[in-house]
Order: C-alpha cells, then sequence, then structure tokens
C-alpha cells in the first residue's frame, strides 16, 4: 500500500525541512490512513497557514480505526464495543465520520463525561478541603448533568452557576460558590477567575482582586435546621455582619470598569451581565480554549487556565474563530465540538511527519496522552465484564454507589478508589488542569503488569469467558480480541507473530488466550490516546 | 548533595535535552519516580508546570538521619493507656490499667503491657505534650503528617513525600525500590503527596507480610511463573506496534523506562527487599508472626536497601467502644513488633542514622465513656496526645513535656506537629525554612513561620 506522493509535500520536503531528517513518506499501518491532510473546514485553513509559515508537515489523516477509537475516547470517554468497531469498519458510507461524531454527541455517554471533566474545574467533592457535602454534591452533579445533556446554551450555563440563590440540596449550581476553600469574596473572586475567564487572580494587583471581589461580597450561607444544608443567597449585609464595616458600595470589572453597585440589585447578576456577553475579552475564549484543551491534551494558550498577555496563544486566529462561532451559534458547546472533531487537524494520526520541534505546538500531529484514570479502569472493565467497589467514607448520609457504576459516573473526588488515586485522578481541590496528572510512573507500570487487581480481571472476568474456552478457531478468537480491546483488527503482521508465538497448534489454549489479553492490554495502543 | 538534587541542576543547567544522553542505569538509579520526570520538558503535551523542576532546590545539608520509619497509629490511640499512664487519676480515667511499669530508665512509666518497650526506654524518647486541638480523622491526620491546617488552597505534601522529594534513593544502592513506601494500605488522601504530585506518593504494598508469600502488589504474583512473566513480556514487545513506530516520543520513553522500573521488581533482586521469608524464623518470630510485627521486619529490611522513608499504617486504633478490650488484644503485638525493631535496628548500626516516629493522629479523651453504646470507650481527642521518636539522632531515655493530672491539658513544654517535623527534617538534613516550588509557580516553605499564624514551641532541641 504504497502512496504516491504529491508533488507538493515533495516540494515541502525539500524547501523547509531540509535541515531535518527524512520523513517516512507511506504510510504507518494500522495507525495511518493513506490520506494526506488537505483543508476541511476553516481550522485546517487557519492552521494549515501557520504550518507553511513554520516549514511544518503535517501527518498523514488517521486509520478508520484509529479515528474510531479516539473519538469515542475524546467525546464520550468510553471505549467501542467489538460490535461498534465492527459496524463503523465495515461501514463503506464516505460520511461515516461525521455521522459518528453526531451520534457521540447525543449518546447518554457524552454528559456522563463532560459531567466528570466539568466536576473536575468546578471542583466537586463532598470533603476535604472542599466541603461540599454528599447531598450537595449529587444536587450539583444532577444540575451539570442534564445541563450538559440538554447542551444548555454556555451563556446561561454560566449564569446559573453564578447567579443562584436556594438551598445547596436542592438547586444544583448555588454549590459554585461552596465548592472553594476560602469563602470569602476575594477567594471567590479568584475562583469565579480560573473558572471562567482562565485567569490566575492571585497573580493580580491587591486593588484589582478587591474590585472584583466586590460583586462577592454581598453573598450569604446560611445554615438550616437541617445537618449540612445552606442556603445560598444574596444578602446586602451578608458580609458586613462579620465584618462590621459597611459593604463595598464600588467593583470593578476585571477590564477595569468601575462601577457603583445598584442598592436594588444582587451584585452577582451585575457581574454575570458583564462576563457572560459576547464582546467579553475572557468569556468565549476561556470555553473554547478549554475544549481545545480537552480535545488536544494542550491548549491554543497554554496552560488553559493561565490566560494573560504574557503567555500568547500559538494560533490567536483559530481562538478567534472558534469564539465567533461559539457566539454565533447561541453559545452551542455541541457546535464546538463538532467543528473541532471534523476537521482534518483533528483526525490527523499521531505519527508526526515533521522533525520540527514547534510540530507539537501547532498541532501538526494528534498527541499521544496516557488514558485518564477513569476512562482506563472503565476500559479495563469493559472489556472484561467486571466492575470496581467505589465507596466513600463521608458518612451521613453513606455515599452508595451501586454495583457496576462507571468511573466516569462517579462525580466525587471524596469516592475512594485507590486504582483512581494511583493513576492520577486529580483531588479537585483547586480545579486546575494540572491537578490531573496523566504520567505514566513504574508504580502504574507494576499494576496494570503484574497486579492481582488486573490479573484477576483477565483472568477471570466474564466477558472474556467465551474467548478463554474457545479453542477451536484461533483466527476469529484473535480478531474479535483485537477488536474488544483495540478496536480494530489485527494487521497480517501481527498475525504471523501470534502464529509463530503462541499457536504452532490449530488450537488456542486457555492460557495463550488469557496472555493476549494481558498483551494487548498492557500495549501502548490501549493505554493511550492516540 | 542528593543524587536527586543533582538531577535538578543538571537539568536546569543543560535544558531536558541533556536527558536522553544519560544511561538508562544512570537514569534508573535516581529512583523508581524520579527517573519518570526526565521527559517533561520535551512534551508539548502537558501542562507546563506539572513536572517542573525546582531550579531553587537547595542541597541537603550534613545529615544524621537517612531513613525514617513511620508508624502511623491509625484512629487515634488513647495516651492514657500508652505512653502517659495516669493511674493516681482514678478508674474513670486510667480505667483497668492502674498499674504502670517502669522502664529502664528510671521515672519513665508506660502502660503494663508495653513490657518489651519497658525494657529499651533508654533508646527513644516519649513526647507527652503533642497538641492541635483538631477532634476530626482528617484535618488532624493532615495535620500531624504536613504540619499544616488545611485550607489556604494549597495541598502540602506529608513527610514522606518531602522526603522523597530531597533525598531520592541513595546513589550507592543499585536497586530500584520506591523511595517512600506504605506497609500496606494507603491512608488515602491522608498520605497525599499534595502539591508535588503523583511521582512521590507513596508505593503501597497492599497484602499481609504475614502471609507467605507477602503478595506486594504487582510485584510478587504467585500464580505467575518466572517463565511465563519472561514469555508475556517478549509478546508484549512483539505486539506493541505504536510504541515500535513512536519510539521518539516523550510519552513512549516514559512509558518504557517505568516499565523497566517495574520488571526491575518484578524479575530481578530489588523485589524481595519486600520478602520477611528470606529472614531466620527466630528473627520473624521475634517482631510477632502478626502484620504489624512483620510489618515491622519488612521496614527494617528496606531500611537496609536505601528506601528514605517508610510508612506502617497500623489501623484499629479508633477505638470509640470498648477500648479497653482492644488495648488487650492490640498493645502486646504493638509492643513486640515496636520494641524489636527499634532494638533489631540498635543491633545492626542503623538507629543512629533511621528515626523511627510513632504515634496518631490525636490521642483519645481522658475521662472513660462507661455508658452503652460505648462501654468503655474513649472517643477523639486532640488537646494532648503522646509521640515516640528514636534514632536518627534523636536522643533515647527522655520524656518531653507532661500534661495534668487526667491528661486532659498539655500543662507543659507543648510540642505542635510542626515542629516534630521540622524537627526531623533538621536531623535529614533538610533545612526546615527552605521553600520548595508549587506547580503554580510560588514559593512554600517548608515549616510555616510563626508569623503566619503557625503555632510552635520550637524544635526538639532537648532531645536532638
Amino acid at each position: 500500500m504504497r502512496n504516491p506522493v504529491p508533488i507538493g509535500f515533495l516540494l515541502a520536503a525539500l524547501t523547509v525541512t531540509a535541515t531535518f531528517a527524512a520523513i517516512p513518506p507511506e504510510p504507518v499501518e494500522p495507525f495511518d490512513s493513506n490520506q494526506e491532510f488537505s483543508v476541511r473546514n476553516r481550522i485546517d485553513e487557519l492552521l494549515a497557514a501557520r504550518w507553511k509559515e513554520q516549514g511544518i508537515t503535517p501527518a498523514l489523516i488517521c486509520s478508520d480505526a484509529v479515528f474510531l477509537r479516539r473519538v469515542y475516547l475524546d467525546l464520550i470517554g468510553t471505549l467501542p464495543t467489538e460490535s461498534e468497531a465492527r459496524k463503523f469498519l465495515e461501514d463503506r458510507d464516505p460520511r461515516k465520520r461525521e455521522r459518528l461524531i453526531d451520534e457521540l454527541l447525543n449518546r447518554p455517554e457524552y454528559a456522563d463525561y463532560w459531567t466528570m471533566r466539568w466536576g473536575d474545574v468546578l471542583r466537586i467533592k463532598a470533603e476535604f478541603p472542599i466541603n461540599l457535602w454528599p447531598n450537595a454534591v449529587q444536587a450539583y452533579n444532577r444540575w451539570l448533568y442534564s445541563s450538559l445533556a440538554r447542551n444548555k446554551p454556555y451563556d446561561q450555563f454560566v449564569r446559573e452557576l453564578l447567579t443562584s440563590s436556594g438551598s445547596n440540596f436542592r438547586v444544583g449550581p448555588v454549590n459554585f460558590y461552596r465548592a472553594t476553600q476560602d469563602r470569602n469574596p476575594k477567594g471567590i473572586a479568584q475562583v469565579v477567575a480560573i473558572t471562567f475567564m482562565g485567569v490566575r487572580a492571585d497573580q493580580w494587583p491587591r486593588e484589582k482582586l478587591e474590585g472584583m471581589a466586590a460583586f462577592f461580597s454581598q453573598i450569604s450561607f446560611k445554615p438550616t435546621m437541617e445537618w449540612k444544608e445552606e442556603i445560598v443567597s444574596w444578602d446586602p449585609y451578608a458580609g458586613s455582619a462579620a465584618t462590621q464595616q459597611a459593604p463595598p458600595r464600588e467593583a470593578v470589572f476585571p477590564d477595569g470598569v468601575k462601577i457603583q453597585l445598584p442598592a436594588d440589585r444582587d451584585p452577582r447578576q451585575v457581574f454575570a451581565d458583564w462576563l457572560i456577553s459576547p464582546k467579553n475579552p475572557w468569556f468565549a475564549k476561556n470555553a473554547v480554549n478549554r475544549i481545545w484543551y480537552w480535545l488536544f491534551g494542550r491548549g491554543i494558550i497554554h496552560e488553559p487556565d493561565d490566560i494573560r498577555d504574557d503567555n500568547p496563544a500559538v494560533a490567536p486566529e483559530v481562538l478567534s474563530y472558534l469564539e465567533s462561532e461559539l457566539v454565533r451559534s447561541g453559545w452551542d458547546l455541541k457546535h464546538i465540538y463538532r467543528l473541532i472533531c471534523n476537521s482534518a487537524t483533528y483526525q490527523l494520526s499521531c505519527i508526526s511527519r515533521s522533525q520540527n520541534p514547534q510540530a507539537s505546538i501547532y498541532f501538526a500531529y494528534y498527541p499521544m496522552r496516557r488514558l485518564d484514570a477513569e476512562v482506563l479502569i472503565d476500559a479495563i472493565c469493559q472489556i472484561t465484564g467486571t466492575s470496581e467497589e467505589y465507596w466513600s467514607m463521608v458518612p451521613e448520609p453513606y455515599t452508595i454507589i451501586p454495583q457496576g457504576e462507571r468511573a466516569i459516573r462517579l462525580g466525587d473526588a471524596s469516592i475512594t478508589s485507590a486504582f483512581l488515586e494511583l493513576f492520577g485522578r486529580p483531588p479537585r481541590d483547586v480545579g486546575l488542569v494540572s491537578e490531573r496528572t496523566n504520567r505514566m510512573t513504574a508504580s502504574q507500570r507494576l499494576h496494570l503488569l503484574n497486579s492481582s487487581h488486573t490479573l484477576r480481571k483477565i483472568e477471570e472476568g466474564p466477558g472474556l469467558e467465551w474467548a478463554r474456552t474457545s479453542y477451536a478457531n484461533p483466527r476469529q478468537t484473535v480478531t474479535r480480541l483485537y477488536l474488544t480491546i483495540l478496536s480494530r483488527y489485527p494487521t497480517e503482521k501481527e498475525w504471523e507473530i501470534l502464529k509463530q508465538t503462541t499457536a504452532k497448534s490449530s488450537r488456542l489454549s486457555r492460557e495463550m488466550v488469557v496472555d493476549l489479553v494481558w498483551a494487548l492490554m498492557n500495549s501502548t495502543e490501549f493505554l493511550y490516546r492516540h | 548533595m542528593s543524587d536527586v538534587a543533582n538531577t535538578h541542576v543538571v537539568l536546569n543547567a543543560e535544558g531536558p535535552q541533556l536527558s536522553t544522553q544519560l544511561s538508562r542505569r544512570a537514569a534508573l538509579k535516581r529512583g523508581i519516580f524520579g527517573a519518570l520526570a526526565l521527559y517533561l520538558g520535551r512534551s508539548g503535551v502537558l501542562p507546563r508546570h506539572a513536572w517542573a523542576f525546582d531550579p531553587t532546590l537547595p542541597a541537603t545539608k550534613p545529615a544524621k538521619a537517612k531513613a525514617v520509619i513511620q508508624i502511623w497509629m491509625w484512629g487515634g490511640p488513647p495516651h492514657l493507656d500508652t505512653f502517659d499512664p495516669k493511674p493516681e487519676a482514678g478508674s474513670d480515667y486510667c480505667g483497668p490499667f492502674t498499674s504502670p511499669i517502669a522502664t529502664n530508665v528510671s521515672g519513665i512509666r508506660i502502660n503494663e503491657l508495653l513490657t518489651e518497650l519497658a525494657k529499651i526506654a533508654d533508646k527513644y524518647s516519649l513526647i507527652r505534650s503533642m497538641t492541635h486541638g483538631v477532634n476530626a480523622h482528617e484535618t488532624a491526620s493532615y495535620l500531624v503528617q504536613t504540619g499544616r491546617m488545611p485550607g489556604d488552597r494549597i495541598v502540602y505534601p506529608a513527610v514522606g513525600a518531602v522526603v522523597a522529594y530531597f533525598k531520592g534513593q541513595p546513589p550507592e544502592y543499585e536497586g530500584l525500590i520506591p523511595p517512600y513506601i506504605v506497609l500496606t494500605e494507603p491512608q488515602g488522601r491522608f498520605s497525599e503527596a499534595g502539591f508535588l504530585g503523583p511521582r512521590f506518593k507513596p508505593f503501597a504494598t497492599g497484602g499481609d507480610p504475614a502471609r507467605t508469600p507477602f503478595t506486594v502488589e504487582g510485584i510478587v504474583t504467585p500464580g505467575v511463573t518466572v517463565a511465563r512473566q519472561k514469555s508475556r513480556r517478549e509478546l508484549l514487545q512483539n505486539l506493541d506496534l505504536l510504541r515500535q513506530v513512536m519510539g521518539d516520543d516523550p510519552q513512549i520513553q516514559e512509558i518504557k523506562q517505568a516499565e523497566e522500573q517495574a520488571y526491575d521488581l518484578i524479575l530481578g533482586t530489588s523485589g524481595k527487599a519486600f520478602d520477611p521469608s528470606e529472614e531466620p524464623q527466630e528473627v520473624r518470630e521475634k517482631y510477632g508472626t502478626t502484620t504489624f510485627g512483620q510489618s515491622c521486619l519488612v521496614a527494617r529490611r528496606l531500611v537496609e536497601r536505601g528506601v528514605r522513608y517508610i510508612t506502617i499504617n497500623y489501623k484499629g486504633w479508633d477505638t470509640h467502644k470498648e477500648n479497653f478490650v482492644v488495648m488487650r488484644r492490640k498493645l502486646p503485638e504493638f509492643d513486640r513488633g515496636l520494641a524489636s525493631l527499634i532494638q533489631d535496628l540498635a543491633d545492626r548500626g542503623l538507629l543512629d542514622s533511621t528515626i523511627v516516629w510513632c504515634c496518631g493522629e490525636f490521642g483519645r479523651t481522658p475521662k472513660i465513656a462507661w455508658e452503652a453504646p460505648w462501654n468503655g470507650g474513649r472517643h477523639h481527642y486532640g488537646p494532648a496526645f503522646s509521640a515516640l521518636v528514636a534514632g536518627g539522632g534523636f536522643k533515647g531515655g527522655h520524656v518531653v513535656g507532661a500534661t495534668d493530672r487526667t491528661g486532659s491539658e498539655v500543662k507543659d513544654r507543648p510540642v505542635h506537629p510542626t515542629d516534630l517535623i521540622a524537627s526531623m527534617y533538621e536531623l535529614l538534613g533538610i533545612d526546615p525554612g527552605t521553600t520548595i516550588r508549587h506547580p503554580q509557580g510560588y514559593m512554600v516553605r517548608l515549616i510555616p513561620e510563626p508569623e503566619n499564624g503557625a503555632t510552635s514551641g520550637g524544635l526538639l532541641r532537648e532531645i536532638m
């Protein structure tokens, strides 16, 4: 399957990559397709111009199998099943990728997965050092899930988070203000800035922070007769009771504009009006940059929660385009996912064709990242037909996790799980993206290679019993295992390796199947998004 | 200067590219977690700060202590029934334990069931004036092990993570054992590496060292033979196509390195460090054939192999109900395990360089709850509790501080968690006043300054 090398590529190779090592012209099976990058939408157009300017050759478009697995993991945090994989790979419709994206955006797992992602940002946790309490966590997650499932316009989503009032057990979004380690106006202002502007206000000059904090100086948190219930509401005298000082009458927006706080209006609403305006320089930018970060592992401004003048965007024109699309679509988040996932850029293979170190910064190939802790354990459970026990030591009421619940649906960082801890689940203490760490450590490697936890699933998991007992047709068994674990068919080369190492006879033993499953589940291809 | 500190300097002076030129062995010697960071700078994918080295990391000072064994009496042991007996306070306070025993140091008395520890009181000191006033498990556990109160937006690392960060693995040891190990279960949120991140999280063994084999999770797998481990590894290497084509990618370098270290523990000799069955039977029996006793023995083996910090999470001290029934069962095994550990370290010449510290997150209420449902229980008590320290530069045979007649209040020389932690850092050659870089860029002091609201009684100079 040699690929004819287009003239453009040759020219590019001759002119700009002359100083770099040679690039493999052939597609690498089974990861690359034999398709060169070509512009499909505005994102591609803008980035292609950057690549040209930088002398970067983009990767090839990824194979269908890679795309399938990637878009499942990226959009719904879930591995395709064997039959889903087979169906997609055998589909001859040239628009099947586009169709799959739409299908995934409407799956319930879309809301599950993005509830988890947003839960990280919003620091949803029952206890320590964020103390929401289990009932409040449930209310908050319910609101978040339904908002995402209904694709609530993003401006309305944020307005509800910023301006809601009521019981923490009943009105989910009021917990936004409770999910912080210091509930004073300045602490809240910092949380608002990091969450919705991507800005670290702890670096601001004091007056600037105090000016913004004034908008949050009239929030009251009142306990009720019910244990741990709190009513969050607007109370013009909330701050003054504690400090014995009159509440500030003047507030300053982060862009420097000063206003007098009206006496008859909740200042949270005044701030929300300013924030969610299409003209706000941070609001839409932060949203689209976060989505980009979630899909590519790197923000156009990076880190996505460190937006400041001296941390410039690598391709500001791409951000501006996505911002304008977000506003134009009526703050439709799924529209942004659709634009990005349908771009040729998103569909590039992970095998770089450029030696230019800038290639990764300009998204000229898809970056490999280890699966998130929750996604990884869910995938292992899905393949092996097993489940995990999750529980929480936060009492009253006990957090009961139903048998078979998926980790992406847990919704509370206080829920105990040695696996999730080991694999870098974020503690949700401050809500920064850096709280989640997906770096592979030796302890993690030990766990996957050789722990009783992993091995028992592989050796005894009911989901694989068919394979461990189907001795007769090795080719069919191997094919099904590849589809189940790696979401693709084995290549001829792999089949040759397997014939040599495991199956000199025409029958597969139970032990051979276990070892093959073990090897595939320990492969880089399984453990990483690619 | 420690090996880890060397790494930092090198990386910052020459840039992370240099790391690829280091030999595998050299990289591996940095310790199981340390080496993984070598490639961070080359990855465009990861958050900028996530694994950033700290260019200002100071060299550690010459140190008396090289290693630490922390015995964490999880749940909070009753100070009155262990190291601070109060027989004169009456049975509502001392319950059935009315006759504490003398130790080999005159004037020091401890609970009557601690007969082995009574024979070696010259080797450890007791702090009877530990105090912080917090009665909640999580907050107190965090406070005692980090020296900080939660709530200022920073999650601080526990002592073990700080020691792993500064000391790594000693360069003279060839094996690849993680520098920070927990026997057997992790405390979860309690023993967090805090902002230092997962690289400095402890390796928790799982399993039970009192059983044979001690199935250290991930390292010892009874059902899988060595031959099968090897053939599996070969199969994996043959089938891992992505790894073959992406050889240069930093993520691939990272997983390869992690895997080599993992296999060194699975198939190499390093994993033997965890195996108490290599010890003579009489030694095993001396420590007690209980989970706790054998954990103490494994801890000693790990110290011998250069592990810097071992926490034994010793459960079962949260005795709201029937405290005295539990104590009669628990104190003898505690006594036997801890006394054997201290004596054995001393016999092997390791006590001078190994700190042993032993306490829980708080004490327990001095006044006994006789009524149902407690039936002689004791509840959480943060205002006063005890700690035992030995070795690594701590003097033996002393008592620091005192509580009042009933063990309810510290009446002399209050010792706050920060004081004990700072004293250990001092003995380890880590300046307690030093700062480390938080991932968000700012510098954080290891031990808070008194002017920032931290209560302190000062370093434990009297026993150092």
